[in-house]
């Protein structure tokens, strides 16, 4: 078995490790890899340019840009707070868990691209998670801000990974049911997806209490403020 | 079939070529070349390939050095500077006071619009002929969508095509080349995976454990299915690699355990590794720079515990459930 191209995984940690450019980086461990596995240069090439081709599908998201743009110019953003702030029962805590178990739950049935970080996380959730806190503590500083923002993105992450496992047509049942059926492991769909339930509901009550947490944070971060000088 | 998947990827290079035109005529020669290369193999993609197929890879090398030229100019995108007077802050909060719940509606075309298309995919087809392509329904369901929300849009905002262009352009800039990390991030995966990078990682994990513990081997195989996902940004990629190397031969081979419960536990175990690693771009990073976080970690900063509160209940789940 040839070993070296196991440099191209050193070649990641040490890119990330020193700060360089990522992009420049999964280049770099790609051409490393390519090159100690014995590949010629044309070879080399046309994997890089054929692989990188064949995962155009990853960038579609680009397609809700103009419609975002518009939107946020003509102040999608600043309604979506203040209509969060007018809502009295809508608290920092019931609106993340409220998104997060609609994510899980639309997750399981197979719609995954319904929501995501650009569709609904940065127009929609992450502004109104930021408005509910501002009811809580009306001057947090921007590192608490983006503390938000970015729990808003890890509970949209939560209920995506965790509820797409329960779906049978979806991509990692039928890929474990595949690889299975190559080994001679015949099995039902249904038998493997019942298996990701516990974890499932595990992740739902994970996520909740950090978000209960947050905001039990936040209140008291007000209530220490007037003390402070 | 009327809607190919192609259509979509030409319309991601029309968009992107108009923003590559924008940025060149604003003198910014860096982006405009980085966005320009990436347009060009969103539009030219499909007849690489095809000419590919009949023989020639002249097409698809040339994408290699386009893909390496991503890779060079990348570190060179700076974003440009953005007024953000308190006087556009106020122009924003009276365009929406004006326009109220109005503004959800576009927004909310773009999911609801890919639900009802990807459901009536069965049902839309003329003649026998169906008009979604199968295999790709979602995406070009997305994309139908996209397109929907974006003419919705630019009627309730009385806006012209020009300036859904230059929000695209800002977008575009704020997101940099962190939108091409998940492309990047996937064909780096590929080539691990044509060049044995990942049986190389079962062998010599294999090697060093004692099989005969039956725990040892469910910590190598967790252990494993997390670190390779914190490598690749996949689970996928790191699933059939672990579960080959160390799952197959020594969790279901010598020690019995339940294939079914393995399969779902060690896939999960995975998406704990997901959620932990710059990698995985499309979660993590890529939503870091959506949000404007300045540390482009702060999602997986946000996310740690979920994943390690998880990662333990998976060890302890396959523990019980697999070994009953």
């Amino acid at each position: 078995m040839n070993f070296w191209p196991l440099l191209g995984v050193a070649v990641v940690v040490a890119g990330f490790a020193l700060r360089l450019n990522p992009a420049l980086v999964v280049v770099a461990a790609a051409i490393v890899s390519a090159m100690l596995s014995g590949l010629s240069i044309p070879d080399l090439l046309a994997l890089l340019g054929a692989k990188f081709i064949d995962s155009r599908n990853l960038l579609v998201l680009l397609l809700t840009l103009p419609t975002i743009g518009l939107l946020e110019r003509a102040g999608l953003r600043e309604h979506a707070a203040a209509w969060i702030a007018r809502m009295r029962r809508f608290t920092f805590a019931r609106l993340l868990i409220g998104y997060l178990a609609v994510r899980q739950i639309l997750s399981m049935l197979g719609l995954t691209g319904i929501a995501g970080h650009a569709q609904t996380v940065r127009p929609l959730l992450a502004p109104m998670a930021e408005a509910a806190a501002e009811k809580i503590d009306p001057d947090i500083d921007l590192d608490e801000r983006e503390r938000i923002r970015a729990f808003a993105a890890a509970t949209d992450n939560t209920g995506l990974f965790f509820g797409e496992d329960i779906f049978i047509a979806f991509g990692a049942v039928l890929l474990i049911q595949g690889f299975y059926a190559q080994n001679g492991i015949v099995l039902d769909p249904r038998s493997i997806a019942i298996w990701a339930l516990p974890t499932a509901i595990a992740a739902f009550i994970v996520q909740s209490v950090r978000a209960l947490r947050m905001q039990r944070r936040l209140r008291a971060g007000r209530r220490r403020e007037p003390e402070s000088p | 079939m009327i809607f190919r998947v192609e259509y979509v990827y030409w319309l991601c290079g029309l968009v992107l070529a108009a923003c590559a035109l924008r940025e060149l005529r604003a003198r910014r020669r860096a982006h405009g070349a980085f966005w320009g290369i990436l347009a060009a193999i969103f539009l030219l993609g499909d007849a690489m390939k095809s000419i590919a197929a009949h023989g020639n890879a002249l097409p698809e090398q040339l994408a290699g050095v386009g893909v390496i030229a991503l890779g060079l100019i990348a570190g060179f995108l700076r974003r440009a500077p953005v007024a953000e007077s308190t006087q556009e802050h106020e122009r924003r909060s009276a365009s929406a006071a004006r326009l109220g719940h109005n503004l959800f509606v576009p927004a909310l075309i773009i999911p609801f619009g890919t639900l009802v298309f990807t459901l009536l995919q069965p049902y839309l087809n003329v003649g026998g002929i169906a008009q979604l392509d199968r295999a790709a329904a979602t995406l070009i369901a997305l994309a139908l969508a996209c397109v929907l929300a974006a003419f919705a849009a630019t009627a309730l905002t009385r806006a012209h095509t020009r300036d859904a262009i230059a929000e695209t352009g800002r977008l575009l800039d704020a997101l940099s080349w962190a939108i091409v990390l998940p492309m990047l991030l996937a064909m780096l995966g590929a080539v691990f995976a044509a060049t044995g990078v990942g049986e190389a990682i079962a062998h010599l994990t294999a090697a060093a454990i004692p099989v005969s513990s039956r725990l040892a081997c469910v910590l190598a195989f967790a252990g494993g299915v997390l670190v390779f996902t914190i490598i690749m940004g996949n689970a996928f990629a790191a699933f059939p690699v672990m579960m080959a190397g160390i799952g197959l031969p020594l969790l279901i081979g010598l020690h019995h355990g339940n294939a079914a419960a393995l399969g779902a536990l060690g896939m999960l175990t995975g998406y704990c590794g997901t959620l932990l690693t710059p990698m995985a771009a499309n979660f993590n990073i890529v939503p870091a720079a959506l949000l404007e976080l300045r540390d482009p970690n702060g999602v997986i900063r946000a996310q740690w515990p979920t994943a390690l509160w998880l990662l333990a209940i998976n060890l302890v789940l396959i523990w019980f459930c697999a070994f009953p």
